[in-house]
């Protein structure tokens, strides 16, 4: 029996989408049988970040509506047997979809899937509450700013209101440069803030463009500091104990004065 | 310059991640409070029953909210108080 998890933020644009994508493929690189469910209804983009955009036939409000069966609208990835994709409707009204029809969904899916992960929409209106209905776990996505983490707080608040205790945080979008000069909130900061366990941390990365661009998710690029840190999630969903990365990966003129200098770097 | 010295000396300059920071504090307890409306109401319960001990209030009227100023938040109550009572018990023991 499989887990189901969630992946919100309330805030829009910090990364659930690129981080359900990584995630759901790093699951699966890992070996196992995953699902992604795309339950942004009328706006879905997780066929584009996982590069499946032209297979899809039937999507969620089809099955849920009984248009077709489950199986025939999961799509399979190109790199993994093992990982699928069920893609939102385009075209439909976000009212298509119930909180039973996803508690029925997620039910179903995690019969024959190690994890069934649900992208959820920005925002807490029905289609954060469909997206919520079936996880029995949540990941909140912020970033390390005002908005993001007062919309993520929020977030935690309604989960718990919900019934779904012990969120885990990732934080985005980091950046080890603007931290260190006090300009960026840090790792404790938002942990003091938020009060919940923190799952990962992933640095600002060009490379996510560039694999948005192309379809094939950061997490399988080695180069790719942030798919680095993807992995490490990925790892530490299943339960693995693995190390934060390091953050300060350029070592600055500034430091390398000030270790000549014998002061504390 | 200065700025460049502190950093060369490893003095951390004033970075605006406090600001941001101290702003999320302040916020927080205005959403914080209105995620859980219960919060208040117990409060005003717990209120009415230790000021009845001293003085008669007018329950009805009783306000509690928090009001936000620039750079802090304060728990404001108006109690009517509509009078008082004559012997005031020592606090029972």
């Amino acid at each position: 029996m499989g887990e189901v998890i969630v992946i919100t933020s309330g805030k829009g644009g910090v990364g659930k989408t690129t981080t359900t994508a990584n995630i759901g493929t790093g699951l699966a690189a890992l070996g196992n049988k995953v699902v992604l469910i795309d339950t942004d209804i009328g706006l879905r983009n997780l066929d584009v970040v996982m590069g499946l955009e032209n297979r899809i036939v039937y999507d969620l409000v089809d099955v849920t509506q009984g248009h077709c069966r489950l199986k025939q609208a999961l799509i399979k990835d190109k790199r993994f047997d093992g990982l699928f994709l069920l893609p939102a409707a385009q075209t439909k009204d976000k009212t298509a979809v119930s909180i039973e029809d996803m508690k029925k969904l997620c039910s179903e899916l995690q019969e024959e899937f190690d994890y069934v992960l649900v992208d959820c929409p920005a925002g807490i209106e029905q289609g954060f509450k469909n997206a919520i209905a079936g996880a029995e776990r949540a990941i909140i996505v912020t970033t390390p700013e005002v908005s993001a983490v007062r919309d993520a707080d929020r977030i935690v608040g309604l989960l718990e209101a919900n019934g779904l205790r012990g969120p885990q945080l990732i934080i985005n979008r980091i950046r080890p440069d603007m931290v260190k000069r006090g300009d960026m909130m840090n790792i404790e900061d938002m942990l003091d803030i938020l009060a919940i366990e923190l799952l990962g941390v992933v640095p600002e990365d060009e490379y996510i463009v560039v694999s948005t661009n192309k379809g094939e998710p950061a997490v399988l690029d080695m180069d790719s500091r942030a798919g680095q840190a993807y992995r490490n999630i990925s790892k530490r969903v299943t339960g693995e104990q693995v190390s934060l990365i390091d953050l300060e990966y350029e070592e600055g003129l500034v430091k390398k004065l000030k270790r000549l200098l014998g002061l504390k770097g | 310059m200065i700025d460049f010295l502190r950093s060369v000396l490893g003095r951390e300059a004033p970075g605006s991640k406090n600001m941001a920071k101290e702003r999320l504090r302040l916020v927080l307890v205005h959403d914080r409070a209105s995620v859980s409306p219960h919060l208040l109401e117990n409060l005003k319960e717990d209120l009415i029953r230790v000021i009845s001990n001293y003085m008669e209030i007018d329950q009805n009227a009783l306000e509690v909210q928090l009001n936000r100023e620039d750079d802090s938040v304060a728990l404001v109550a108006n109690i009517p108080i509509i009078k008082m009572k004559r012997t005031y018990q020592d606090v029972k023991i």
